[in-house]
């Protein structure tokens, strides 16, 4: 296992913030902490990397457990935590020069590799100008080449995408598929974005409040979830009683305001949906067939969407 | 790699942060340099009171310039340490194979730089000024000597402060009582010629006066091996203090495992 726990807990004081999450992560493997903000994500990268220690339980790095053999897990590791740790004052080609020389590169060494990660992450350009300059796309960039310097056979990304425009994102996640699938390394990234973990994970683990509430790869969670949703919008709010009456016979009702919603019981189709209301000559607004996502699979284990749920409790690490 | 190595990139850094942030260094030259300016106009004629041990009041208030020099480049320090914590960039240290003993050094080697460009700030400012240093070109190699130990005391101090706090800002709201152990000590007058005995006991007491002492001997005395021992002894008694209570604080902070 390239990454293993056992009942890892992590308090600040009154609050638990990590409660007792166990997990295993394969060598090669891309695994996807998914969770809103204060679900405990960045205090378990921390604990993993050797940056906080853990209250409870245990944690083992590359084998090795990080709280024996910190200096050890800590030549495996590549990290790049959620707050972008560059100087300002120091070029992109400095921060690279630097990295290098402290994981025991040679001059000329850290000068190569520096120079082949600015380019792999597109600051070749840039590679001299001051990092104070850079955009907030640049420095998450950087911070990732930094991160990949000493070849880390497992790596450590909190939120990497986060504040990142499209273009941006879709260049990282192509950066951190090569990083699994050519250079086999593990990786193990927290997200909030659904789409980036449906995307680019092999196994998703999804936290709330602490604990992980669902693990599996995204296909096999929202197969969990079960079957497809249709939603349908009244033209007359006068008819909302009637729809619900008729979207009632083909599987589960939700409010989804101003819409109802049917998660469709098996065998059921939309194109049934469909007849029924015209039948009953329901006016529709809009009609939508919705598959089932990992914010549906984050829904159906904790009763909240993904979104907005983490505003229940801040982020303690 | 060689822990010299890593002390050696580390001070690599240490030094374009300071080279490149001019508010680093011209505040720490200019407050004391203006300070003893003010108080050597202001006190000269301190001077003919019997007993005073120089003939220029400037000559005799040249040493505790460099005192408050180093104990605002200790200041700066801190606050780089602290600007470290706040930024993250001591999580990327401590996540790479480098000791934090090294940390710490490589750290004060921009503060060490930031003192040395004073103490030759401070002497060119002497030497205009007419002051006559007593203990000659040796003398001046003594007192950088002496000068440099201070600052390295206050810049582990400075970094005890910067690790404790992580805030640059709370480092920098130290300042004032740096700034009261200076005023409190025989920096503006000879222990021996203080009327109030409670102020006599706190400048007795007060390290800051051993170490201004030592550097004002060379200037104004000569070869005063008493006041260079007491000096060179608190410089190097602060220091040991200052440098393990900043490697154990520095060590908890950043590495448990």
């Amino acid at each position: 296992m390239s990454i293993e726990t056992h009942g890892l807990v992590r308090d600040f004081k009154e609050v638990r913030a990590v409660d007792g999450i166990d997990l295993m992560v394969e060598p090669g493997e891309i695994y996807g902490f998914l969770g809103p903000n204060g679900a405990g994500k960045s205090t378990t990268v921390l604990m993993l990397t050797t940056l906080l220690p853990p209250t409870k339980g245990e944690a083992r790095v590359g084998g090795f457990d990080v709280t024996i053999y910190g200096a050890r897990v800590r030549k495996l590791i590549g990290v790049a935590l959620q707050d972008v740790a560059l100087d300002v004052n120091m070029t992109g080609r400095e921060h690279m020069l630097l990295q290098g020389a402290l994981h025991g590169l040679s001059k000329h060494d850290a000068s190569s590799r520096g120079s082949e990660l600015l380019s792999r992450v597109g600051l070749s350009e840039a590679a001299d100008r001051r990092v104070g300059g850079y955009s907030g796309g640049m420095k998450r960039r950087l911070d990732l080449a930094l991160a990949l310097v000493h070849h880390p056979s497992i790596l450590f990304l909190d939120e990497p995408t986060t504040g990142l425009d499209v273009q941006s994102r879709q260049a990282l996640w192509g950066e951190v598929r090569a990083l699994a699938r050519a250079e086999g390394a593990t990786v193990f990234l927290t997200t909030q974005y659904l789409e980036e973990a449906d995307a680019l994970c092999d196994r998703v683990g999804i936290i709330h409040r602490g604990k992980i509430v669902a693990e599996g790869t995204p296909a096999s969670l929202k197969a969990e979830v079960g079957r497809p949703s249709v939603v349908a919008t009244p033209v007359d709010d006068a008819d909302r009683p009637e729809i619900e009456r008729v979207l009632k016979r083909y599987g589960e009702v939700y409010d989804d305001e101003p819409a109802i919603g049917v998660r469709l019981a098996p065998e059921k189709e939309l194109t049934d949906v469909v007849r029924a209301l015209d039948r009953k000559k329901l006016k529709v607004a809009d009609l939508a067939l919705h598959q089932p996502s990992l914010d549906d699979v984050f829904l159906a284990k904790t009763g909240l969407h993904l979104e907005g749920a983490g505003e229940e409790k801040p982020e303690e690490a | 790699m060689n822990t010299f190595h890593q002390i050696v990139w580390l001070g690599r850094r240490s030094l374009l942060f300071t080279l490149r942030q001019p508010v680093q260094i011209v505040p720490s030259i200019f407050f004391p340099l203006m300070f003893l300016v003010v108080i050597a106009a202001g006190g000269d004629r301190a001077s003919t009171i019997p007993g005073f041990p120089a003939e220029s009041y400037f000559a005799f208030a040249l040493g505790g310039a460099f005192v408050q020099g180093t104990m605002l480049s200790g200041v700066n320090s801190g606050s780089k340490l602290a600007y470290d914590i706040e930024t993250g960039f001591l999580d990327r240290l401590v996540l790479t194979p480098v000791g934090s003993g090294s940390i710490l050094i490589g750290h004060m080697i921009g503060s060490l730089a930031v003192s040395l460009i004073q103490l030759f700030t401070f002497l060119a400012a002497g030497l205009i000024g007419g002051v006559h240093i007593a203990a000659g070109v040796p003398g001046i190699l003594v007192m950088f000597a002496l000068a440099l130990a201070v600052s390295i005391a206050f810049s582990a101090l400075g970094v005890i402060v910067g690790v404790r706090t992580g805030s640059s800002e709370a480092v920098q709201s130290a300042f004032p009582l740096f700034f009261i152990l200076l005023i409190f000590s025989s920096y503006m007058l000879p222990r021996n010629l203080m009327e109030a005995d409670w102020f006599r006991w706190f400048a007795t007491a007060n390290p800051a006066s051993y170490l201004i002492e030592g550097i004002r001997s060379l200037v104004i005395t000569g070869w005063d091996l008493g006041a260079l021992a007491a000096g060179f002894g608190t410089a190097a008694g602060v220091a040991a203090l200052t440098l393990t209570g900043a490697a154990v604080s520095l060590r908890r902070k950043a590495v448990w495992s």
